[in-house]
C-alpha cells in the first residue's frame, strides 16, 4: 500500500509541467511535453546508448579506430559453430517446449479462466518461464546432476549410469532439459489466449453440419491456430538463444553457445585474438534475435485478426 | 459447456505426465536438501542457514539478498515515480504517441540482455566514476528490463479506468493537476501499480546476467558463489526464492481478478 502512495505522490510531479492554472487546454499543451523529458532521457541514456554501445563496438578495435576484422569474426570456425550449437538447442527446445506446452493449453482449455487450477498454472508458468534463471540450473544440478537424487536412484536400485559416457549436464546436451523446463511455461503463457479465443460455437457449427470432432481439428481448429503456434515457436526460440542465467550456472567456462561466448569476451580482454569481439558477437545475436522477433510480430498481427 | 475442450481422461493424462516432468526436479531438489553425510533425511542443513556459526560460507547469500532488495526498492521507485506518470501523460495528452511509446517500452524483450550488457559495461564505468560502485546503480539498468512487464500491467489498468473522463470531471470541478492524478486517477490505476510493483521485484530477484557480468553482488551471483563450495545452501535458497515468486504472482493474477470484477 505504502508503494501505492509512494507513486501516486510521485505520478503528481510531472503533469505539474503541463501548467496546472492555465484555463485553455491548447495553451497547457505546449509545456506538457515538457514531462515526457524525464523518461525520454531515463530509455535514450539506458536502452539507446547501451545497443547502440554493443552493437557499434564491434567496428571499433581498440584504440577506437574502425576496423572489419571483429565482424569478420563472426565468420571465424570457432564461433560459426558456437552459433550453430546456440542454434540447434534453441531449435530443438523450442519445437519441443511449443508442443508440450500447446498440450497443456489444450487440456486446459473450457477450464474457468478464474479458476483455481488455471491462476496456479499461469503463476507457475510465470514463475518458471521469466524468473527460473540460475535457480533452474541448481534444480537440475541436485536432481541429474553427479550426486542428484535421480542420477543416484537411477545408479543404486537400477545400476543405470546416466553418465556412462562422460558428464554431459555440464556441456550443450545438459541444457536441452533446462531449457524445455523454461520453454514450455512460456509456451503456455503465449499460447493459451489463442486457444481460449477459439470460439464454442464454431466447433457446434461443425457438429450441426454433420462434422466431426477429428474433422473440425484438422480442417478449422489447427488451420486458424498454425499462425498463433508459429509465432510462439519463433518467440521460445529468440528467448532460449537469448537465455543465458542457465547456462552459465551450468557451465562454469567454456564458450559453447553465444551468450556465453559474449561472456568469455567480456571477462578476459582477447578472445581469437580479437579485442572487442563481444560487440561483434552481439551484432550477430542481435541480427538473428531481431529478424526472429520481427517475425514473430509480424505472424502475431495476422493472428490476431480473427480473435477479436 | 465448452465442446471444444477436451475429456476427462484426455486432461487427466496430459496433467499427470507433464506435471511430474515440472514435478521431479522440484521434488529432487528438496530432497537433495534433506540428503546427510551418512545417507539418511534430515532438515539440518534447513536448520542451519539460521545458525550464525554454520552460516560463514552462505553468509554472501544473505548480503546479495540484502542488495537485491535495494535494487528491487529502486527499481520499483523507478517504475512508479517515471514510468506510470509517463504513461498517464502519454494517455491523457499525446494518445497519438502510443505506438511509438509501446515499441519503446516493449523493446528490451527483443534485446537480449546479454546484448545489452556489452553496452552496459562502458557506461557502467562512467557511473561507476560519477555515483560510486554501489549496488543500487545497478537499478537504473533494471528498469529498462522490467519496462515491457510493468507497461503491460499498468497499461491494463489504464485501459480498464477512463482516464480521460475522469481527469476532465475533476478538472472541471476546479482540482489542480497534482490533486487530479493523486486523488482520482492513481486510486483507478492502485490495481496496476501493484501488479507492476510486484512483477518488477519478482523480475530483480531473479535477475543473473547484468550483475554477474558488472561483477555486482546480488541474491543470484552470491548463490552461483557460494554453489562452488556448497551445493545444498543454494538448492534450499532456490526452493524458497522460486515459491516467493510463485506467491507473488499469485497475488498479482488474484488481483487482476477483483479487478476485472469490480469492473464488469
Amino acid at each position: 500500500m505504502t508503494a501505492t502512495i509512494a507513486g501516486v505522490d510521485a505520478a503528481a510531479s510531472t503533469p505539474t509541467t503541463a501548467g496546472p492554472e492555465l484555463p485553455a487546454r491548447r495553451s497547457g499543451l505546449s509545456w506538457a511535453w515538457l514531462g515526457l523529458v524525464p523518461f525520454s532521457a531515463y530509455v535514450l541514456l539506458f536502452l539507446a546508448v547501451p545497443t547502440v554501445l554493443a552493437v557499434g563496438s564491434g567496428f571499433f578495435d581498440g584504440d577506437g579506430s574502425f576496423t572489419w576484422t571483429n565482424v569478420a569474426a563472426l565468420g571465424d570456425p570457432v564461433v560459426l559453430n558456437t552459433f550453430a550449437n546456440s542454434a540447434w538447442v534453441s531449435l530443438l527446445t523450442a519445437v519441443v517446449g511449443a508442443v508440450v506446452g500447446a498440450l497443456i493449453c489444450y487440456a486446459m482449455l473450457g477450464m474457468n479462466p478464474q479458476g483455481a487450477v488455471r491462476q496456479t498454472v499461469d503463476a507457475a508458468a510465470g514463475v518458471l518461464a521469466q524468473f527460473g534463471g540460475v535457480m533452474l540450473a541448481f534444480a537440475f544440478i541436485a536432481t541429474i546432476g553427479a550426486q542428484g537424487v535421480i542420477t543416484v536412484l537411477l545408479r543404486d536400485s537400477f545400476g543405470f549410469d546416466m553418465f556412462e559416457n562422460g558428464m554431459w549436464l555440464y556441456e550443450v546436451p545438459g541444457l536441452i532439459l533446462p531449457y524445455i523446463y523454461f520453454q514450455v511455461p512460456l509456451m503456455v503463457i503465449t499460447f493459451m489466449p489463442a486457444l481460449a479465443a477459439l470460439k464454442p460455437q464454431w466447433s457446434e457449427a461443425n457438429l450441426t453440419l454433420g462434422g466431426t470432432r477429428l474433422g473440425f481439428w484438422t480442417r478449422v481448429g489447427i488451420p486458424v491456430l498454425a499462425p498463433s503456434f508459429l509465432a510462439s515457436l519463433l518467440l521460445l526460440f529468440a528467448n532460449a538463444f537469448s537465455s543465458y542465467a542457465t547456462a552459465a550456472a551450468l557451465a562454469s567456462q567454456g564458450s559453447q553457445i553465444v551468450p556465453l561466448q559474449i561472456r568469455a569476451a567480456l571477462t578476459s580482454e582477447t578472445v581469437l585474438g580479437r579485442e572487442n569481439l563481444a560487440g561483434a558477437l552481439a551484432l550477430g545475436m542481435i541480427i538473428i534475435v531481431g529478424v526472429v522477433m520481427a517475425l514473430y510480430s509480424l505472424i502475431q498481427r495476422r493472428a490476431a485478426r480473427w480473435q477479436s | 459447456m465448452n465442446r471444444l475442450a477436451p475429456s476427462r481422461a484426455t486432461r487427466w493424462i496430459i496433467g499427470i505426465l507433464v506435471g511430474a516432468f515440472f514435478a521431479i526436479p522440484l521434488i529432487s531438489t528438496f530432497l537433495y536438501t534433506l540428503r546427510t553425510a551418512d545417507g539418511g533425511a534430515s532438515f539440518e542443513r534447513w536448520a542451519a542457514l539460521l545458525d550464525p556459526a554454520a552460516s560463514a560460507t552462505i553468509k554472501p547469500i544473505w548480503t546479495g539478498l540484502g542488495n537485491s532488495l535495494i535494487l528491487a526498492l529502486v527499481t520499483v521507485v523507478i517504475v512508479l515515480l517515471l514510468l506510470a506518470p509517463t504513461m498517464i501523460l502519454v494517455n491523457l495528452r499525446f494518445p497519438r504517441l502510443r505506438p511509438i511509446f509501446e515499441f519503446t517500452v516493449l523493446l528490451p524483450i527483443s534485446i537480449p540482455a546479454i546484448v545489452l550488457v556489452v553496452g552496459l559495461t562502458p557506461l557502467y564505468l562512467q557511473i561507476g566514476r560519477t555515483l560510486g560502485t554501489g549496488t543500487w546503480t545497478l537499478a537504473f539498468a533494471y528498469g529498462v528490463t522490467v519496462l515491457p512487464f510493468a507497461y503491460r500491467s499498468i497499461q491494463a489498468s489504464i485501459d480498464a479506468a477512463d482516464l480521460r473522463t475522469l481527469s476532465e470531471a475533476a478538472r472541471s470541478l476546479g482540482a489542480s493537476w497534482p490533486v487530479v492524478v493523486w486523488k482520482v486517477l492513481a486510486p483507478n490505476l492502485r490495481q496496476g501499480l501493484l501488479s507492476a510493483s510486484l512483477i518488477s521485484i519478482a523480475v530483480v530477484l531473479g535477475e543473473f546476467t547484468i550483475a554477474s557480468l558488472l561483477n555486482r553482488q546480488v541474491f543470484q551471483t552470491a548463490m552461483v558463489v557460494v554453489g562452488k563450495q556448497d551445493a545444498y545452501a543454494p538448492a534450499i535458497f532456490t526452493l524458497l526464492a522460486l515459491l516467493f515468486c510463485f506467491l507473488l504472482l499469485l497475488i498479482i493474477g488474484r488481483a487482476a481478478r477483483g479487478n476485472r470484477k469490480a469492473t464488469s
